[in-house]
């Protein structure tokens, strides 16, 4: 597998880890009651810790002698590859959730194949964020069941929140030609078994938690050549500001 | 069901044992809803510094405690039972390692 | 025993360095005066996520914006540590919350100015924890064993955060000449509020000498102020910025600096509510209270349905 190749895919891994983060520390002080912040800060600092890693051996791969910061702060809209799943916003904390459970699912089975790969590097990162990521698929199923269990308003918000983000999950399980070669080399498993995985585990937790899986009607796509949804921009003006108005200086 | 009231949950006592073989601790509390959610908010709060490698949380309620005042009669008797002191009794020379 | 016997064996214990716990007997102004403090204090960490969680989203690195997040984390802990000692005197977390909205129960001013550029993350770091430190230091010895105790938990924790201030405000007056400006005027805006946070002078406040006396409080505020200013100037020296304070000088007899005097009406004000954030706090706190209700009530009613689980 050509260094390019598994530069980008980790690339793409760690915007999306990156862009999750952002969204959760937006919640900071705003949570539902004080221990639960702390948990919410908990998942985001982890995934920054993840993304980190990930966009680090990127530019490693890369070889062109730019940094993790370089990835996150001085790349526009278009050169971004995180899912548009994890840049929709924090409507309230039913979105949050869904959001944050759906991606922990999806991340858990993917690094859970990193873990056995040759290189080094990214079964180290794997090995630790396989950990972590099994604690938050925890907290988050927990959340589930008690928004889908709850009482009718919560019951109603966690609903809506699963229907307006499903269009989102298509993302996570589609294919193009570097997820084929990622796959060849052992790095990845088939859309067809991540797509079967995701259906069956949140159809059933969903479905446990009183809650319906919505019938998909459409899937967007795109994330995987630099298209998104509005909401990319403006995370990015704030998430940039500092290095983009300060271009020389260090912080 | 009837009107449910909005209230921060419950309070929670929590205990660690921070390596094993050794008594677990009293930490302090936390505020859940549920079990399930009390120990992962104590793991959040308590041991984020990797101070734990046992934890066990208790309603607050359902501890007991024994009151201060109660304190000379509750504990202080076993001062004059002097047999429960390995000092008193008297082995023969040549014992050691008892 | 008579009430005046069990408040001189109190005193007696108190004397003598004893700790309190929670079901020690206790004078009931005793038990007031914890819950005030103590509910502040908690209050204070909490309202202070709000200056600094506003950055997190525009930290300038990767490793600023892990570290920020890592310190507002552990700003909720430290509140909850405290919450969760206050409640040991029989007041509910419900209660501590409703106290701190209806604005019967206060928390740190230096919350209530406005965090308006990177450079503040610095100066909230190295000047209001750092005072944050001098006073908790000093609280460590207080009477009251789970204040005592989660005193000493905090300060296991907070040196971490004076550093991270401090790099952040160091990095910027060694950076760009609009780097070093930023910083110079984020130090001229909360030198003298982080003064402030020790609070008035001994003789105009009303309640250290119950505190004193009952060991709640160990040092007066002139005294811990002091020891601050005379720790956090040569730290602004040594990155060359200069401390807003014309009439700052060593005073080679008394071993420690000389410096000027505090605003006093700016002071009161702001304690009183007229301070520029005042209003955005409590607002912020109240309506991620009232966003959370429906949360709340979620898991309420699940754990009444599976009560069995």
């Amino acid at each position: 597998m050509e260094l390019l190749d598994l530069s980008r895919f980790c690339m793409r891994l760690g915007d999306s880890c990156l862009i999750m983060a952002h969204r959760q520390s937006e919640m900071c002080s705003k949570g539902p009651f004080l221990e639960e912040d702390i948990a919410q800060t908990n998942l985001g600092l982890d995934l920054l810790g993840q993304s980190e890693a990930l966009l680090k051996y990127a530019v490693e791969l890369e070889g062109k002698g730019r940094t993790a910061d370089d990835l996150a702060y001085r790349r526009s809209e278009r050169d971004f590859y995180n899912f548009m799943l994890t840049e929709q916003p924090n409507t309230d904390f039913a979105f949050a959730v869904v959001r944050q459970y759906i991606m922990a699912l999806y991340l858990g089975k993917v690094y859970e194949t990193l873990v056995k790969v040759d290189d080094e590097t990214l079964s180290g990162i794997a090995e630790k964020a396989v950990k972590e990521i099994a604690y938050h698929q925890r907290h988050l199923e927990m959340w589930v069941k008690r928004l889908g269990d709850g009482t009718e308003e919560s019951h109603e918000r966690i609903q809506t929140a699963v229907n307006e983000l499903w269009m989102f999950v298509g993302e996570l399980y589609e294919e193009d030609q570097l997820d084929l070669k990622i796959q060849k080399a052992g790095y990845a498993i088939s859309g067809d078994e991540m797509k079967v995985y995701l259906m069956e585990e949140i159809s059933s937790f969903l479905t446990e938690s009183t809650l319906l899986v919505p019938e998909s009607v459409y899937m967007t796509t795109g994330s995987k050549i630099g298209i998104h949804t509005e909401y990319l921009g403006y995370i990015l003006a704030e998430m940039q500001y500092l290095q983009r108005a300060y271009p020389d200086a260090k912080w | 069901m009837s009107e449910v009231k909005d209230t921060q949950g419950q309070l929670w006592e929590v205990f660690i044992q921070t390596k094993k073989g050794l008594p677990f601790k009293h930490a302090g509390s936390v505020h859940a809803f549920d079990k399930e959610m009390a120990i992962q908010n104590a793991r959040d709060l308590y041991t984020r510094r990797g101070e734990g490698r046992g934890m066990w949380v208790i309603p607050a309620n359902a501890i007991v405690a024994v009151d201060p005042s109660d304190d000379e009669s509750f504990f202080d008797p076993s001062d004059d039972k002097v047999y429960r002191h390995p000092t008193f009794y008297e082995l023969p020379d040549g014992i050691k390692n008892m | 025993m008579g009430a005046k016997e069990l408040d001189v064996l109190f005193q007696e214990r108190i004397d003598a360095n004893e700790k309190i716990e929670p079901r020690d007997y206790m004078p009931e102004e005793y038990r007031q005066h914890l819950i005030r403090q103590m509910s502040q204090h908690a209050h204070s960490e909490v309202i202070g996520m709000q200056p600094e969680g506003n950055w997190i989203t525009r930290a300038p690195s990767l490793r600023a914006k892990k570290i920020l997040l890592a310190k507002v984390q552990d700003e909720a802990g430290h509140g909850l540590y405290i919450y969760s000692a206050t409640e040991t005197l029989g007041i509910t977390r419900d209660e501590l919350i409703e106290k701190l909205h209806q604005g019967k129960a206060k928390y740190a001013s230096i919350f209530n100015y406005p965090a308006l550029t990177w450079a503040d993350m610095g100066a909230i770091g190295w000047l209001v924890d750092g005072a944050a430190i001098t006073n908790q230091v000093s609280l460590q010895k207080t009477s009251y064993g789970p204040y005592s105790r989660s005193m000493v938990k905090i300060c296991k924790e907070e040196s971490f955060h004076q550093r991270q201030g401090y790099e952040i405000i160091a990095a910027m007056a060694n950076g760009t000449p609009e780097q070093k400006e930023m910083a110079q005027d984020a130090l001229n805006r909360f030198w003298w509020p982080s003064l402030m946070m020790f609070g008035p002078h001994d003789s105009d406040s009303p309640r250290t000498g119950n505190a004193m006396k009952w060991k709640i409080k160990r040092e007066s505020n002139d005294v811990l102020r002091q020891r601050f200013i005379d720790k956090t100037v040569l730290q602004a020296e040594l990155i060359g910025l200069t401390i807003p304070d014309e009439d700052l000088k060593w005073n080679e007899e008394k071993g420690s600096y000389d410096f000027g005097e505090i605003d006093w009406d700016e002071f009161w004000s702001v304690v009183k509510g007229g301070g520029p954030c005042n209003l955005k706090r409590l607002n912020h706190h109240i309506k991620a209270h009232k966003d959370g209700e429906w949360v709340r009530k979620a898991a309420a009613a699940y754990s009444q349905k599976h009560s069995n689980k």
